[in-house]
């Protein structure tokens, strides 16, 4: 980020959430660049950005389309890039339908299930047909979690049958990718912004100015978001929708470019990566789905063909490997190297789901390990109730946190919703060991893994999250031992013998080392890998995760290496190790231009060196060392063979960058704007109001506010968004329990504008309390200037900020109620991801009800709107769906199509 | 005793016959978050006690408040509209017409921006954040008037205080022209003896009833290390070095920002003809220093010292005089 020359900030507040990453911006800044801050909010980012744009939320992809479309419209593309680079140039098949043409809607929808059916979005085939998948079409069959896909791909996107796509070069064909794209986003106008998110044209001119001005061959314009992108119900398509942007400026795969995937945690990168997730194996690798998956042969076609492009098409060797890392010996190739050990998915089985069958009594037991539900999840009510329906239940913590206390001070207690006699859940607390207190690797937001050594030892009982899981592995392998019960073996059969110190704590580095692989047979027997490209599916390889492998070449830790920036090259390949294999920018080929040299001096990272025959920089190249610019491959080669040199997106099915996603993201090929779940207005661009494809938790105690032109809107007016402070982190539980950070921020507030407090009579400082339809929630009242009222379509639109981080309960050194009890469960289709940065609420002054007035109070503000299970929950919209938009009440009116 | 204002080296005016460089802080609000890790940072290491009553203080974000004997750094958050900032730009751009603070040639780099060399368009909001710290002055009100010698001119020409000789009579309380420092409570009124506990065991709050300040990290200093504040920063926001080069970066700095329109940037502490002698930190500010609580001319008391007595000695004269002419004149 150091050397873009223009950071835009979308969708993040960079400084107070991520205070730590915000040098790279200031030193960016330092050196000249331009900082733009897009937010609801005007926050501590916004006061050291050049310019803050205040924006509704919910409301990025008209901005970012708008930018696409005013890119394309004044010929501000970077064409030789797009060109090469990009599928700009591939042709779509016929029967592709855009939601341009079907008012919101992709063609393939079914309305009853609510997905799509991705074969029409397909490239064309030379005989007019469309390129499918290797298996024909396994995306959507009948036993297939739809719900999952997405995700399920992982980092290579979805399989090709092959790369021999039909291109048209001058990007003249109507049915081109690039314009598809065009006439996707022509309504998306600078008026249309302002109608939409409430942003001025002069400030969507400087907004535009400044990231084409900044982007080209001599200049990178770099874009940074967190979860004020992603927890939304269409989050995945806001960061498409950028994605589109940044490869149509050339500002993917080079120095000061790409998007930067801001990470709120220490190690949720590493999280994804070894994934605590349900549908995802390490590197990336789909999880086996029962039905679908039956076979060896059937899981490795579904990744990826043979005769695609790319690295994916090792994943073969990348499973054998994790499967010789997991069982050992027990993994051979008669038995499909132990594939039949993997436990396979029957559905969605994301956290949301496991709430509600907790709910129906399907769960008996709940491991809680750094997660706070209780005050840190959406719909806090349902997670405790949820909770309260458990046989037992395991907390692992620094601190006594709600989610261990609930069964004697959460609010549902105090409203006589539960009562502590009747609560059968056991709940065990067992005390965690800090960061300092344990070895190993955090890895970042920029996939840099860096190691943590252990400062001091764990007190008491506190223990690491290695020893607690190697000893629950040992004690329930001791349980099991002499069992011949077949679903027993692969515990039995895990390699699981890792040499402990004196206090019991296993030996981290161990773990790294199997994680990146060894040789097991032959003259380098032992020997740790040096790069994944060194894995074989004939089991004599192992490795634990295959994008870390090289983290523990020649038996070093690579993680742990530590020579200060200024001792070496503009990269710091010598500071941590990032996957994979060490490069600090993925797809860096694009760096250079289609013939091998930098597109710039001032831009140059990776470029190929005519005499030496091979890729140098101050990077490792992100492409095959020898493969020369002019390269073209033999069309029936597959794999990394069938790479072009001007193929820089590797991991791609057909090394190129995409515009258009002909597969792969569940709700469309390109982003289109929907409203939130739940909004004061109706969506401007299509009779189709909510994403069609989001995932609903329809259920009596997750009720959705009416929208626009819906009865009962008004009850809730004022859209809310929820935020993290600098001086607390997330739920709490490494924050309110510490007096230095307590005294910081001590109270739960609500920030409002002046306009907003005079319109409801809020004091300065005094309470309010915010109704939602899930809950009701007292605040102290912040009236401040940086709260900015906007005017969307005809109407004023008040935003009121809330932060998190408070929860009931008594331990905590500070309390106060959650914002996160206000939010309701609608779901993202591609990744599953709860929408909590938008929704309705209202705002009055005074504190809440106590006891069960509270509930009264929630009922009344339901009633008065006539919420019901349905509500916000049809699929479609307009005709065949729930009536659209009251012409009537909307003051705007759908503007023609064209198209 | 040394030089009572003006210039002067205060270590070697201390006469400290080891010279080390002066050390001191550069603190540059213009690229400051607001995130403060400076104050939490400094009673990490400190070991201060935790002071705020876990209220709202109702300014901004800033729940602090202000400089005490728990609390060594503190951020102020001040929210301005428009009107406000042109004022500040205004009021800037006229210290620079007066010479103060002294501007060096304009950074290259800034006017080769392109588009950019004209002043940007001012904001119609702006949200100032600053970190605060005790001054270090060259001339320091606390020192001066201490009676016990508890607080003294360190080698790099700080002021700390000496906890074990401190008798808590709050003289340096007064002295102090920035308010800075103070004696630490418990909450209650009860005399020091009968606070603490059983003998030997540590005190809920230690120190209680002494003065307490920043000590520039005085324990880390001596081992080459960084004030934990500066270590901590993560903008560089606080700069921590030999104090001339602290206030060479800093009128560099404030030139870089001029030259860029933003002549709202002025310096706080670096002039040493004020009534301090100029300070050991240094601020980078963006607008007049009572708008983030500091006092605008901050005099300490002590510089008065030769005025009063040469007054008291001219009134003595005076009065001797007037006897003298009165015997004098008694006899004529």
């Amino acid at each position: 980020m150091a050397n873009a020359d223009c950071i835009v900030i979308q969708g993040s507040n960079m400084a107070e959430c991520h205070p730590v990453g915000y040098q790279w911006v200031t030193e960016a800044k330092a050196r000249g660049a331009k900082v733009i801050h897009v937010d609801p909010r005007f926050t501590r980012t916004s006061a050291v950005a050049d310019k803050h744009v205040p924006i509704r939320a919910g409301s990025d992809i008209v901005l970012l389309g708008a930018l696409i479309n005013h890119v394309l419209a004044h010929n501000l593309w970077f064409e030789e890039y797009v060109v090469a680079y990009t599928n700009a140039a591939t042709l779509v098949n016929d029967d592709y339908r855009d939601a341009e043409d079907l008012d919101g809607l992709f063609s393939g929808f079914d309305p009853e299930s609510g997905q799509y059916d991705m074969s029409t979005w397909a490239y064309a085939e030379g005989d007019g047909g469309r390129v499918s998948g290797p298996e024909g079409d396994p995306e959507h069959g009948a036993e297939s979690v739809p719900e999952a896909a997405g995700q399920q791909l992982g980092s290579g996107g979805p399989p090709m049958e092959h790369a021999r796509m039909q291109r048209d070069e001058t990007l003249q064909d109507p049915r081109t990718v690039f314009q598809i794209l065009k006439r996707h986003y022509a309504r998306y106008t600078p008026e249309m912004v302002q109608e939409v998110c409430g942003i001025a044209p002069e400030d969507f001119a400087y907004l535009a100015r400044s990231i084409t001005e900044n982007s080209g061959r001599e200049r990178t314009t770099c874009f940074a978001y967190a979860v004020g992108w992603t927890q939304h119900s269409l989050g995945a398509q806001f960061i498409r929708t950028a994605s589109i942007l940044q490869l149509l400026l050339g500002n993917m795969g080079r120095p000061g470019g790409g998007i930067m995937a801001l990470r709120g945690h220490a190690s949720i990168q590493g999280s994804t990566d070894i994934p605590t997730l349900f549908n995802l194996l390490p590197g990336y690798l789909p999880m086996p789905v029962a039905g679908t998956h039956d076979t060896f042969e059937d899981y490795l076609d579904a990744i990826a063909s043979k005769k695609q492009k790319g690295y994916w098409a090792e994943a073969d060797a990348y499973t054998v490997s994790l499967l010789k890392a997991w069982w050992g010996d027990a993994a051979t190739a008669d038995n499909d190297w132990a594939y039949d050990y993997l436990p396979r998915l029957t559905g969605a089985h994301g956290t949301f789901q496991t709430l509600t069958s907790m709910l129906d009594d399907e769960v008996e037991g709940y491991f809680l390990l750094g997660q706070n539900p209780a005050v840190g999840s959406s719909n806090g009510r349902m997670q405790r109730m949820a909770m309260s329906h458990l046989k037992w239940l395991v907390v692992r913590d620094l601190n006594l946190i709600e989610s261990a206390t609930w069964w004697k001070d959460s609010p549902e207690i105090a409203s006589g919703e539960l009562r502590t006699e009747d609560i059968e859940t056991e709940v065990f607390f067992l005390p965690a060991a800090t960061h300092v207190e344990k070895a190993g690797t955090f890895t970042q937001t920029q996939r840099l893994l860096q190691w943590r050594h252990q400062a001091v030892a764990p007190p008491g009982e506190c223990q690491s999250e290695l020893q607690f899981f190697h000893e629950l592995g040992k004690r329930i392998r001791q349980r099991l031992a002499g069992s011949t019960d077949e679903r027993d073996r692969p515990l039995l059969d895990l390699t699981w013998d890792y040499p402990t110190d004196a206090h019991g704590e296993p030996d981290a580095e161990v773990v790294l080392a199997e994680i990146n692989g060894r040789h097991l047979q032959g003259p380098d027997a032992g020997r740790p890998l040096s790069s994944f490209t060194e894995m074989r599916a004939d089991g004599s390889t192992s490795g634990g995760c295959w994008i870390y492998t090289g983290v523990y070449a020649d038996g070093v830790n690579r993680a742990a290496a530590r020579k200060p920036g200024q001792e070496q090259g503009p990269a710091a390949l010598e500071w941590g190790w990032a996957w994979p294999a060490n490069r600090r920018i993925l797809y860096n080929r694009a760096s250079a231009d289609p013939q091998g040299r930098p597109w710039s001096e001032r831009k140059k990272h990776v470029w190929w060196d005519e005499e030496q025959r091979t890729w140098v920089g101050d990077d490792v190249p992100d492409f095959p060392l020898h493969l020369a610019p002019g390269t073209r491959p033999d069309p029936d080669a597959g794999g990394a063979a069938a790479l072009a040199g001007d193929d820089p997106f590797i991991m791609q099915a057909d090394g190129k960058g995409w515009l258009y996603a002909p597969k792969g993201m569940v709700d469309g090929p390109l982003p289109s704007h929907y409203e939130p779940q739940e909004s004061p207005v109706a969506n401007a661009l299509y009779t189709q109001q909510r994403n069609p494809s989001r995932v609903l938790m329809a259920r009596q105690d997750n009720l959705t506010a009416p929208s626009a032109g819906d009865p009962g809107a008004g009850v809730y007016p004022y859209v809310f968004t929820t935020y993290r402070l600098t001086e607390h982190h997330t739920a709490g539980g490494m924050s309110r329990w510490l007096p230095y950070l307590a005294e910081l921020q001590p109270e739960m507030f609500c920030e409002v504008s002046p306009e907003l407090a005079e319109e409801c009579g809020l004091e300065p400082y005094g309470w309010a309390t915010v109704v939602s339809p899930r809950a009701a929630i007292e605040v102290r009242v912040l009236v401040t200037d940086r709260m900015t009222p906007l005017v969307v379509r005809g109407r004023t639109v008040h935003q009121i900020g809330l932060p998190y981080h408070w929860g009931v309960g008594d331990d905590a050194v500070v309390s106060g109620d959650a914002a996160n009890d206000l939010l309701g469960l609608t779901l993202e289709p591609n990744v599953q991801i709860q929408d909590s940065k938008v929704g309705s609420c209202h705002i009055r002054p005074g504190r809440r009800p106590r006891g069960p007035a509270l509930l009264d109070l929630v009922a009344e503000y339901q009633a008065r709107a006539g919420v019901t299970v349905e509500t916000g929950n049809t699929r479609l919209d307009g005709p065949g769906g729930a009536p659209g938009p009251d012409p009537d009440t909307d003051p705007t009116t759908h503007p023609t199509r064209e198209n | 005793m040394g030089q009572l204002a003006g210039p002067t080296d205060p270590a070697a005016d201390a006469h400290w016959e080891h010279q080390h460089p002066r050390k001191g802080f550069f603190t540059d609000t213009s690229i400051c978050i607001g995130c403060k890790a400076c104050e939490v940072a400094c009673k990490e290491w400190n070991q201060n006690p935790q002071d705020g009553d876990l209220q709202l203080l109702e300014s901004s974000y800033d729940n602090t408040g202000a400089l005490g004997a728990s609390t060594w750094r503190h951020v102020a958050f001040v929210e301005q509209d428009g009107e406000r900032i042109e004022e500040a730009r205004e009021s800037g751009r006229a210290l620079v017409s007066l010479g103060m603070p002294r501007v060096g040639p304009p950074e290259a780099r800034a006017a080769a921006e392109p588009g950019d060399s004209t002043p940007p368009d001012t904001p119609e909001f702006r949200w100032l954040m600053s970190s605060d710290v005790c001054k270090h002055c060259t001339h320091a009100g606390c020192l001066d008037v201490c009676p016990t010698g508890a607080l003294f001119r360190t080698e790099h020409g700080t002021v700390v205080v000496q906890d074990d000789i401190c008798n808590g009579c709050g003289t340096c309380v007064a002295g102090c022209p920035f308010g800075v420092i103070e004696r630490r409570t418990d909450g209650t009124a009860a005399p020091r003896t009968e606070r603490e506990g059983r003998p030997g065991s540590e005190p809920a709050v230690p120190n209680v009833g002494v003065a307490q300040k920043c000590t520039l990290c005085y324990d880390r200093m001596v081992d080459d290390q960084t004030p934990a504040c500066a270590q901590t920063c993560p903008t560089t926001s606080i700069k921590y070095g030999d104090h001339d080069d602290m206030v060479d970066q800093a009128r560099q700095r404030v030139a870089e920002m001029h030259a860029q329109g933003r002549t709202e940037a002025r310096l706080y502490g670096a002039n040493e003809l004020d009534g301090v002698g100029g300070t050991g930190s240094v601020f980078l500010l963006l607008d007049e220093p009572e708008v983030y609580g500091l006092p605008p001319d901050p005099r300490v008391p002590t510089a008065d010292l030769p005025r009063m007595y040469r007054r008291a000695g001219l009134a003595a004269a005076g009065m001797l005089a007037a006897a003298a002419v009165a015997f004098v004149g008694g006899r004529s």
